[in-house]
């Protein structure tokens, strides 16, 4: 039998279309279709300058723009060679609100993924203590979703008076509301039985097929780009990389990757408060300091090629980019989307599953169709 | 991120005899390959154990226009246990390219080619499913070669913008 799973269904998070070949119940073959979300970034970033691309990259990963920006801020900064010249502030700014935007993706993540195996309640919990964050980050920026907040070179403008305040106010409130999460939602024995032994990612198989972020730490791999290639401030902070363990069934399955994401919010929070410890101490706010001050009038990167990632809530993030040295046009610009190469994994894993189980996996998986069609 | 640089170019020219070209200005450090070679590089990349590049991170096609008449596809690997990033770049000419395809030895590489595929009509040999996966199935052209013209019309449906 073929049934068509989407594209327009709450539990595909987005417009993706399975073509679900099954016998009965059980599923013989699963083909996503792709792409109905498809806006062209490559084409467009390849008519603008490096600085207006960045509100393009803010639409890919809509649920996490700040580590997108980070990103390609990150690479631009490294072809034009000024990359050791951004103030520290600047940058523990940066690591402060991409770990806000992690904690928000995490949720999303976490709390859809309950709606998806009928859990209702933690989704509403889990959208309340969002948009906390989201407020914070339109304090910030004057966005909620899509900031346009980390520019090359800089900033787009300092953090406002107080922000760090409301910022540990919110750490304080939230740290409780996880564990309250984790205690309904992660240890619910009908989640258990839902999520444990199914869609079962050997770490082999995760390895080959290009697996990074929350899914290969689930299946048991200590993989963290923050720590492996120590990008931006990640190196002066401490925090730990859950793995998956296997405690409700086997080394990642379904529930590891939801407990790993639960266990990643604590570790987004304990580097949260060590920013704000930074943010108030060595590198305080003073009246001269001009977030906006290495910020390059004109960006033209000498000829070259580059490719950079840097950890998303969803895995590995990297852009390619190949400057001809003549003009500030990116000659190319492409995105390796998290979403997109873990999606792929999605026929592997759910063959000769339940047609239920089909939703626990594709919800663990994570995605974001504005990355995978991008 | 540790270099190691001469060992790693002496380890790719090692597996095939053909002349092998630095990337000028490419970071991660990367070599341009025959395009002939690229299937045996690439396999004793993955099993020979002093190199053990176990991810495909990225494929990056690229088109450089019609006076070059060339097109290049960019492999990214990482080794997991050496800690080591690899660029491989192979030129192709721009009518009809043909590649080997790498899906054998990473499945990573199954939705990477079909996405050059889709955006630069760059054909994948032996690629078990060689689709276009993001634009439509009836498509025309590939839209991110240099020379691509928007179509006026798609279904009969006059594009305006």
């Amino acid at each position: 039998m073929i049934i068509n799973l989407g594209p327009q269904h709450p539990s595909t998070h987005g417009v993706l279309r399975l073509e679900v070949l099954s016998d009965g119940e059980i599923i013989k073959e699963v083909v996503p279709h792709i792409g109905y979300l498809h806006r062209c970034f490559e084409k467009h970033a390849e008519s603008l300058p490096f600085n207006q691309v960045i509100p393009f990259v803010d639409r890919m990963d809509y649920v996490a723009a700040m580590n997108s920006e980070h990103a390609y801020a990150m690479g631009v900064e490294r072809m034009l060679g000024i990359a050791d010249q951004i103030p520290k502030r600047v940058e523990y700014i940066r690591v402060l609100v991409a770990e806000m935007n992690r904690i928000a993706s995490h949720l999303i993540a976490v709390g859809t993924y309950g709606l998806d195996l009928g859990a209702f309640t933690p989704f509403f919990w889990i959208m309340r203590d969002r948009e906390h964050i989201l407020r914070l980050l339109e304090w910030a920026s004057g966005a909620r979703m899509l900031y346009n907040y980390i520019w090359i070179g800089g900033l787009f403008y300092d953090l406002p008076v107080g922000f760090e305040k409301r910022c540990r106010e919110f750490i304080t409130y939230f740290k409780p509301k996880v564990a309250e999460l984790e205690t309904i939602l992660i240890d619910n024995k009908i989640f258990i039985d839902r999520t444990a032994n199914v869609g079962v990612l050997p770490l082999n198989l995760a390895i080959n097929n290009g697996i990074t972020g929350p899914m290969i730490r689930a299946s048991g791999l200590r993989f963290d780009l923050r720590r492996v290639d120590g990008y931006s401030v990640y190196p002066e902070l401490e925090f730990e990389i859950p793995i998956g363990e296997g405690r409700m069934g086997t080394v990642g399955d379904c529930w590891d990757r939801s407990w790993v994401r639960v266990k990643e919010i604590y570790e987004s929070l304990r580097i949260m408060d060590q920013c704000l410890n930074k943010l108030e101490g060595d590198h305080k706010r003073t009246r001269e300091f001009d977030p906006q001050a290495s910020v390059p009038k004109k960006i033209r990167p000498k000829a070259q090629e580059l490719y950079v990632r840097a950890e998303n809530p969803k895995g590995e993030l990297g852009y390619f980019f190949r400057a001809d040295g003549k003009s500030d046009i990116p000659f190319r610009c492409k995105a390796r989307a998290c979403s997109f190469v873990n999606l792929s994994i999605l026929p592997e894993i759910s063959r000769g599953v339940l047609i239920a189980d089909l939703i626990a996996i594709l919800g663990s998986i994570d995605i974001v169709l504005g990355e995978v069609d991008r | 991120m540790p270099e190691k640089h001469e060992g790693l170019v002496k380890l790719i020219q090692s597996f095939s005899t053909e002349g092998m070209v630095e990337i000028p200005n490419s970071t991660p450090f990367g070599v341009i390959i025959k395009s002939e070679v690229l299937f045996t590089v690439c396999e004793q990349l993955h099993k020979n154990p002093a190199a053990y590049f176990d991810m495909l991170s990225c494929i990056t096609g690229i088109d450089n226009g019609v006076e070059a008449g060339t097109m290049e596809v960019i492999y990214h690997l990482y080794s997991i246990p050496f800690n080591q990033s690899l660029a491989l770049k192979v030129i192709l000419p721009r009518d009809n390219p043909e590649i080997e395809s790498v899906n054998s030895i990473w499945k990573s590489a199954n939705w990477l080619e079909r996405e050059v595929y889709d955006m630069f009509g760059i054909v994948f040999k032996n690629h078990p499913d060689l689709r276009r996966i993001l634009m439509p199935a009836d498509w025309k052209g590939f839209p991110l070669r240099k020379d691509y013209k928007h179509e006026e019309y798609y279904r009969g449906m006059k594009i305006e913008y």
